[in-house]
């Protein structure tokens, strides 16, 4: 006969779909690589340094904040390298370690762990660590400067500036094949444009991102910058230009779809994609930034919440 | 279990159980030397007098143990009772369990069979609440929420579970009497048999409309039956019989029927028993029969740290001990190896919305887990549609962070309903 065997009690559903935060965090970092492997190429071995210094004091942060608040640790989720690696993505090849490392802090610290860790943060931290240290040091994201002793075989001005300051006929060099095979200077992970749009339709496919939002987001910078170069076609470049140029790529696939500091539900999410690109092109063009796309999706992260209570009515809601 | 697509963007679909169209018959399983039976009791009642430990019952013997509580159990065996021990269900449900012991010889009580001859509501209502399948027939009698149409499921409820559709392919005749009885003490006539979408044929003779559902969980959960076939959305906060609506499984009205026709109480119940390797089988055995005969028969090896599952995967609940009995409304048996039951977490929500896109009920999951991991379940049904859930489980199900979405709307529901049974109570 049977002897009496301890069995465990849980509560239903008794299956899982098997998806876990730690396979999304990976996923993300995966389809990122072509476009930080570009600009490995293209920038040379500093951006080993950047990257992997990037990552590794990201990682730190979060488990040097986890031991000081007392909690289980957390870099197993692979969530504070994902934010290391997307950080360095957004930083020119030359930055200065000290600057990296201040980097990570203010996104893992300021912009996750204070607000209570993951799933809790109101905005994007790595945007929020950009938009920071851009207004701190000015001259650390000023990519000509930046990228100054480099010897490129392409135009080696960063597009934005030129669009920014001298219209339409400075930019008539980049053509758009150049553009979105990277040869252009930039950010480290934001340039070779091809990789990017790869790793955000693989994305995209495996629902690890919201396609709603990315799509929008394209489609705003697009309409917008069309319109404008409509209205005046001296002053404000094309369209095709704008949504290869500068971060808006990465923004739309890896940093304007973080989780938490956006919405789930369909209305809300094309919005929010829409507001974001429409916002960046406003920036761009008439505001005082020569990149859009960092204060763009900070402006939509704040809005987040309030689009998500535009929703269906839930079954059987009465009022 | 359903393999994950690579396509995450899809949203995860489940299918019912189809049975083939020609079916074989259900094992039979006999209990090996005792059943237990579960009678329902209030946790304050004093103890059972009207039955001892030492009597002897005959099969198809009504017993009820208080003299103020009309709730009964009729015994499925001949045999001798051999312990009353009070028992604990799930959500604080209390139960006294009445082991017997079998007897060589099987005798009937013809107690219905003399008082029965022919059905009213009252000796339904005293013989065969507790038939397999476990006819609601408390909810048919109450004056407070008269019942305008009875919804018989043809289909089971959760996955992998074969049981209703069977008893529907099977035993028409049954049901056919059932129907009519139904419809004769309550004079209710609108009797709606609700079957899956590729069984529709065959069905024409039995006194009652027969609509078909969707093959797709959760098609087949009363409040999505009432959307989809009687086009009537439940609002939140209601229940079905407070709409008229009584659901009734296929197995209970064939038990009615054929208690009345065969003029002896139904004490046989059909069951699904999914084995760890994920076969299937139909098994017909008695009320009451230990789980560990069932499996013993099957030679199913259970392990430390195993699950038990009585129901489907989405909706079951996990019994502690394989002397846990076969009860009336057992449709289904699961046995989950230990590593692949599913594991919850204590993570917190990342708001990636997958919940959000996979509710049949378009709650914002997202937002009322949060409110429920906080207690806070007052305003959870206030903002954010607690009552609108219809208890599906899809969320826990895709959940990344493998929070317990599911127990934690469950276990609101039941704080809510405890804190508003209290507050009536103290006026």
């Amino acid at each position: 006969m049977f002897e009496q065997k301890k069995l465990i009690v849980s509560h239903a559903p008794f299956w899982h779909i098997g998806n876990r935060v730690t396979g999304r965090s990976y996923h993300t970092m995966l389809a990122a690589l072509p476009a930080v492997l570009a600009g490995l190429v293209y920038f040379g071995v500093p951006v080993v340094g950047v990257v992997g210094l990037s990552v590794a004091t990201a990682m730190l942060w979060e488990l040097l904040i986890n031991k000081v608040m007392k909690n289980p640790p957390t870099i197993g989720d692979g969530n504070a390298a994902l934010i290391g690696l997307l950080l360095a993505m957004l930083l020119p090849a030359t930055m200065p370690w000290w600057a990296v490392i201040t980097g990570t802090f203010i996104a893992v610290v300021i912009g996750k762990q204070i607000f209570g860790g993951i799933g809790s943060n109101a905005f994007n931290p790595v945007a929020l660590a950009v938009a920071i240290m851009m207004i701190s040091w000015k001259d650390l994201f000023d990519f000509n400067g930046m990228l100054l002793n480099y010897d490129f075989n392409f135009a080696a001005a960063y597009p934005l500036t030129n669009a920014k300051h001298f219209g339409t006929a400075s930019v008539a060099s980049f053509n758009l094949g150049d553009l979105i095979m990277g040869r252009q200077i930039g950010a480290i992970g934001a340039t070779f444009g091809l990789g990017l749009i790869i790793g955000g339709i693989y994305l995209m496919i495996r629902g690890i991102i919201r396609w709603e939002i990315s799509l929008t987001f394209l489609a705003g910078v697009y309409v917008t910058a069309l319109l404008f170069n409509i209205a005046d076609p001296v002053r404000f470049a094309g369209p095709g230009f704008h949504v290869l140029t500068g971060y808006t790529l990465i923004g739309a696939f890896f940093l304007a779809t973080d989780d938490s500091s956006s919405p789930v539900w369909f209305v809300p999410m094309l919005i929010y994609g829409a507001v974001g690109g429409i916002m960046t092109v406003l920036i761009r063009n008439i505001g005082a930034y020569i990149d859009g796309v960092i204060l763009a999706i900070l402006v939509i992260n704040l809005i987040s919440p309030l689009l998500d209570k535009i929703r269906p009515k839930a079954l059987g809601k009465v009022f | 279990m359903l393999k994950k697509s690579f396509f995450g963007l899809v949203i995860p679909q489940f299918e019912y159980e189809r049975l083939p169209a020609i079916l074989p018959e259900p094992e039979k399983v006999a209990p090996s030397k005792t059943v237990t039976l579960f009678h329902e009791r209030n946790s304050d009642q004093n103890p059972p007098t009207t039955i001892q430990v030492g009597d002897k019952v005959k099969t198809g013997q009504k017993i009820s143990l208080f003299a103020d509580n009309p709730a009964y159990v009729i015994a499925s065996v001949t045999g001798t009772v051999s312990a009353i021990s009070p028992h604990t269900g799930d959500f604080g449900k209390t139960y006294t369990a009445i082991t017997i012991d079998i007897a060589k010889n099987e005798t009937l009580d013809d107690q219905f069979k003399t008082q029965a001859q022919s059905p009213t509501l009252q000796n339904v209502l005293e013989y065969l609440a507790t038939a397999p399948g476990n006819p609601p027939l408390k909810t048919l009698a109450d004056s407070k929420n008269p019942i305008e149409t009875i919804i018989i499921t043809g289909v089971d409820g959760d996955l992998l579970t074969g049981t209703r559709q069977y008893i529907t392919n099977t035993r028409l005749n049954d049901i056919k009497d059932g129907i009519r009885i139904l419809k004769k003490i309550s004079g209710i006539d609108r009797i709606i048999l609700v079957t899956g979408r590729d069984s529709i044929q065959g069905f024409g003779h039995i006194g009652a409309d027969v609509k078909s559902i969707d093959n797709t969980y959760p098609a087949a959960l009363p409040p999505m039956i009432m959307k989809n076939v009687l086009e009537e959305v439940l609002p939140a906060g209601k229940t079905c019989p407070e709409m008229g609506v009584c659901f009734m499984s296929a197995e209970a009205v064939a038990s009615i029927g054929r208690a009345y026709s065969k003029g002896r109480l139904p004490v046989r119940k059909i069951l699904t028993l999914i084995t760890k390797d994920g076969n299937q089988r139909l098994i017909e055995t008695t009320i009451g029969t230990p789980i560990k005969d069932i499996l013993g028969a099957y030679g199913v090896t259970i392990n430390e740290e195993d699950r038990i599952v009585f129901g489907g995967p989405m909706t079951g609940s996990a019994v502690y001990s394989m002397d846990q009995p076969v009860l009336p409304d057992t449709d289904a048996i699961l046995v989950l190896d230990r590593t692949r039951a599913a594991y919850t977490s204590d993570y917190p929500c990342i708001n990636c919305g997958d919940c959000v896109r996979t509710c049949p009920a378009q709650i914002a999951v997202n937002m009322l887990v949060r409110f429920l991991e906080a207690g806070q379940y007052e305003q959870a049904a206030d903002n954010y549609d607690l009552y609108s859930c219809i208890d599906c489980g899809l969320c826990s199900y895709v959940c990344v962070s493998k929070i317990p979405i599911f127990q934690y709307i469950r276990l609101a529901k039941y704080e809510l309903d405890r804190a508003k049974t209290a507050e009536a109570t103290d006026v």
